[in-house]
């Protein structure tokens, strides 16, 4: 009896055993906890993407692709609890959707030799692939956001911020705190004030924050938030009345859940985003017929087409081109974690290969090299119309100030290297 | 049948005094220690090590610390989680300014200087007593946790505020960073737990144990027969302090590698270290295993049967954990509000007498 219990909880504790002979990508997913708002679109839209590769194509050269799904709820302990029970799979790679679980496993993927993946989140100065052999952060980081960003106010302000106020309003942790470094630069470059207003997760309590730019009047507000910060942040800047078009989210701060709870009131707010929105792609007709209608689809299968759903099915896109990449390079169908690296490294996903995938001017130009882990940074703006309920895309894609940038990851990855004793390589 | 204890006979105090006077409970206990140092390290693997023992040694420690404070010494504290961020901050200056210092001397520092904090915040104890207190200790959760996310010194100024723990050996085995291996995570929290519960053991039956049971039992009682709240409340607090200061540079260095204040050691980590001395038993040591087991390993094993044995989706299994847990939680407070500790000796002594109660 007493036995058999313990051989029962031993088996319980031990993860589940892995399928052998697929493709494992893990989908490090939270549906549940104050960001779930924001993880479940995520997480559908990365499942669905290989899900159709599996229905319409067999997978990818042949081999099937399987996502094992973990809850991480965004804690950092869970986070590494999964890590753990995912790396007895094999995987290729992992996307954490969670700046502060990417922290954690930048050194531990550089030690087990796989590839981390993360879009638009984590650590921008991974984008120094000479430095960070095994993190990949195409196509757009935090720092070109932020760039992309000011450039943004500049275009509405004339080309002049001399004596402009702007205001950050930040989720107070390591993603939150990512553009301060390139924000004062860029306020010392261009001559407007910054006022950095942190906001404790998970962001449910911001009344002060509010109330001093409604007595400080920026001109602009930069928000980095997620989950439910967004949310509060939105409806509060329309309790004050803040001009709509006059806040500017990062891209993780503009999807429709963040901004209908405000209602009406919401209208014209500007976000940023590295891709496309909307379900106009003839990539949502093949997901229709071989994932939705055949009842395939992720969850409960409702966020199809929104923008956080989007945006895991884009990462999803690029690891598979990643994966196909890799295999042309490795000249094998079965690739180990290593040699998806060598597939990310090789990764040229052009224009011409968005149109044959589906989305037509949905994401920009990826082509990845050795020293070049993060892309060209590009990002354009998207703008909340109310009365439509969706966003529409405002401007092209605006290129990030590199100039400021470059220095910025220059330093950050060295000041890493040097703590962590990498040696550079690609030389 | 299970205990036998015919011609266990005790010839003197010390014998009679000793932790485990069943002769059964010592060889259990060796047999314990046995398995725990001797097979565990030699089969253990990283998923073992990082995501159950590791977790349940370190946690287990911290909840040893608050029941000396709660538990032996009657002082309600939710700072949990700060002081475990002091050890976590302490720890990573430490590692960082002093390099070629054994890294167990930076965790014992980090102790100490967890200690000092603790002492400070203690101070207020001398004059307020329950939910008063409770209140204190809630602002030193939140100063603290404020203080290291609004001075960069304690993050050696990264961009991010994050805190990364860079490698570090002992006995030329890597025990933080990436490269540690399983087996040397292991041992280190390991160590730590024996000697640490060996410590508390002895301390809370000692003189200083018996002056922190009666302040709990009736402070002014304890005062009118000689025993010095002052001192007995400040050395409950620095004790409580070092052993939970050590819990969180164990926790970051070891375990999590990376952290960040308000995600590691907010206000839900005090609350998640008090329900384990709550679950596992007020002023017990064996209960604060218990109790860090309960909470530790339940959730992993929870997920592991739903989503890997049955293939439920993670999200209804994480939403059914909590429900889990929580009713778990409620249950054993109403069959047993004394926790698992009381639950497992009354346990014993039907077992002593099984199978003849008469």
């Amino acid at each position: 009896m007493t036995l058999k219990f313990t051989a029962l909880v031993a088996a319980g504790l031990m993860a589940a055993a892995p399928a052998m002979a697929d493709l494992v990508v893990p989908n490090l997913s939270y549906r549940t906890g104050p960001y779930a708002a924001n993880g479940i679109p995520y997480a559908d839209g990365f499942n669905d993407y290989f899900t159709l590769l599996n229905e319409r194509d067999g997978g990818i050269g042949g081999e099937r692709i399987q996502v094992p799904e973990c809850e991480t709820a965004y804690n950092t302990e869970k986070g590494v609890e999964c890590y753990e029970s995912l790396k007895g799979q094999n995987p290729l790679v992992m996307n954490p959707l969670s700046t502060g679980i990417t922290y954690q496993l930048i050194p531990k993927v550089g030690f087990d030799g796989i590839p981390l993946y993360t879009p638009g989140y984590g650590r921008t100065s991974a984008k120094n692939g000479k430095v960070f052999e095994w993190v990949f952060n195409a196509p757009a980081n935090y720092w070109d956001g932020a760039s992309v960003a000011v450039k943004h106010i500049l275009d509405q302000e004339g080309g002049d911020l001399n004596g402009k106020k702007i205001a950050l309003v930040y989720h107070n942790s390591a993603y939150g705190k990512e553009p301060i470094r390139t924000l004062q630069e860029l306020s010392e470059k261009h001559g407007f004030e910054l006022l950095e207003l942190p906001v404790d997760a998970p962001g449910q309590e911001q009344k002060s924050q509010w109330l001093q730019i409604r007595r400080d009047k920026p001109d602009y507000v930069i928000m980095y938030a997620w989950g439910v910060m967004n949310q509060v942040a939105i409806q509060e800047a329309v309790n004050i009345r803040f001009p709509m078009d006059h806040m500017i989210g990062i891209w993780w701060s503009g999807s429709e859940n963040d901004v209908k709870p405000a209602g009406a009131g919401a209208d014209g707010y500007k976000a940023l985003t590295f891709h496309g929105v909307g379900q106009d792609y003839p990539l949502y007709d093949d997901m229709k017929t071989h994932v939705l209608d055949a009842g395939k689809a992720s969850g409960a299968g409702d966020q199809v087409g929104t923008v956080l759903y989007s945006r895991g099915a884009y990462a999803a896109l690029v690891i598979a081109e990643a994966i196909r990449k890799g295999q042309e390079v490795a000249g094998t169908s079965q690739i180990s974690a290593a040699q998806l690296r060598d597939g990310f490294e090789a990764l040229d996903i052009t224009a011409e290969r968005m149109d044959e995938l589906g989305l037509p001017d949905f994401g920009q130009p990826v082509k990845l090299s050795c020293e070049n882990h993060g892309g060209d940074g590009l990002a354009r703006l998207q703008q909340w119309s109310a009365s439509e309920e969706k966003w529409t895309l405002i401007t092209d894609f605006i290129e990030p100030d590199e100039e400021v940038l470059a220095p910025l990851i220059a330093e950050d990855s060295a000041a890493y290297a040097a703590e962590a004793g990498v040696t550079e390589r690609c030389n | 049948m299970i205990y036998r204890e015919a011609g266990d006979f005790k010839t003197g105090y010390r014998e009679d005094g000793q932790t485990f006077p069943i002769k059964l409970d010592r060889w259990a206990y060796y047999g314990v220690l046995a398995v725990a140092f001797g097979i565990i390290p030699f089969v253990i693997n990283d998923y073992w090590a990082s995501a159950v023992l590791v977790p349940f040694l370190i946690y287990a420690i911290a909840a040893m610390g608050l029941n000396i404070l709660t538990g032996y010494a009657g002082q309600v504290s939710l700072g949990t989680g700060g002081f475990m961020a002091v050890g976590a901050y302490a720890v990573y200056k430490l590692m960082t300014a002093f390099p070629d210092v054994n890294i167990v001397i930076h965790i014992l520092l980090a102790g100490f200087v967890t200690a000092f904090v603790g002492m400070l915040f203690g101070l207020p104890s001398l004059r307020i007593k329950g939910f008063y207190l409770a209140v204190a200790t809630l602002a030193a959760q939140f100063f603290l946790v404020w203080l290291f996310n609004k001075v960069p010194w304690f993050y050696n100024y990264s961009a991010s505020g994050q805190i990364t723990a860079p490698e570090r050996t002992f006995l030329g085995e890597a025990v933080t960073g990436p490269a540690s291996s399983a087996p040397a995570k292991y041992l280190i929290c390991l160590g730590f737990a024996f000697v640490l519960a060996w410590l508390a053991r002895n301390l809370t039956r000692g003189m200083l144990g018996r002056k922190w049971m009666a302040i709990r039992d009736m402070d002014i009682a304890a005062e009118i027969i000689g025993v010095n709240p002052l001192g007995a409340k400040l050395s409950a607090f620095a004790i409580s302090s070092f052993f939970i200061g050590v819990a969180g540079a164990l926790l970051f260095a070891v375990y999590l590698g990376a952290a960040e204040v308000g995600e590691a050691f907010g206000i839900n980590k005090s609350f998640l270290v008090l329900f384990m001395i709550i679950i596992g038993g007020l002023g017990s040591i064996f209960g604060s295993f218990a109790g860090a087991a309960f909470l530790v390993l339940l959730p992993v094993l929870l997920k592991n049967l739903l989503v890997g044995s049955l293939g439920w989706p993670t999200d209804l299994a994480a939403h059914l954990e909590l429900m889990i847990v929580g009713a778990l939680i409620v249950f054993f407070l109403i069959v047993e509000p004394h926790g698992l500790a009381r639950l497992w000796a009354l346990a014993k002594d039907k077992l002593r007498l099984w199978p003849f109660p008469h």
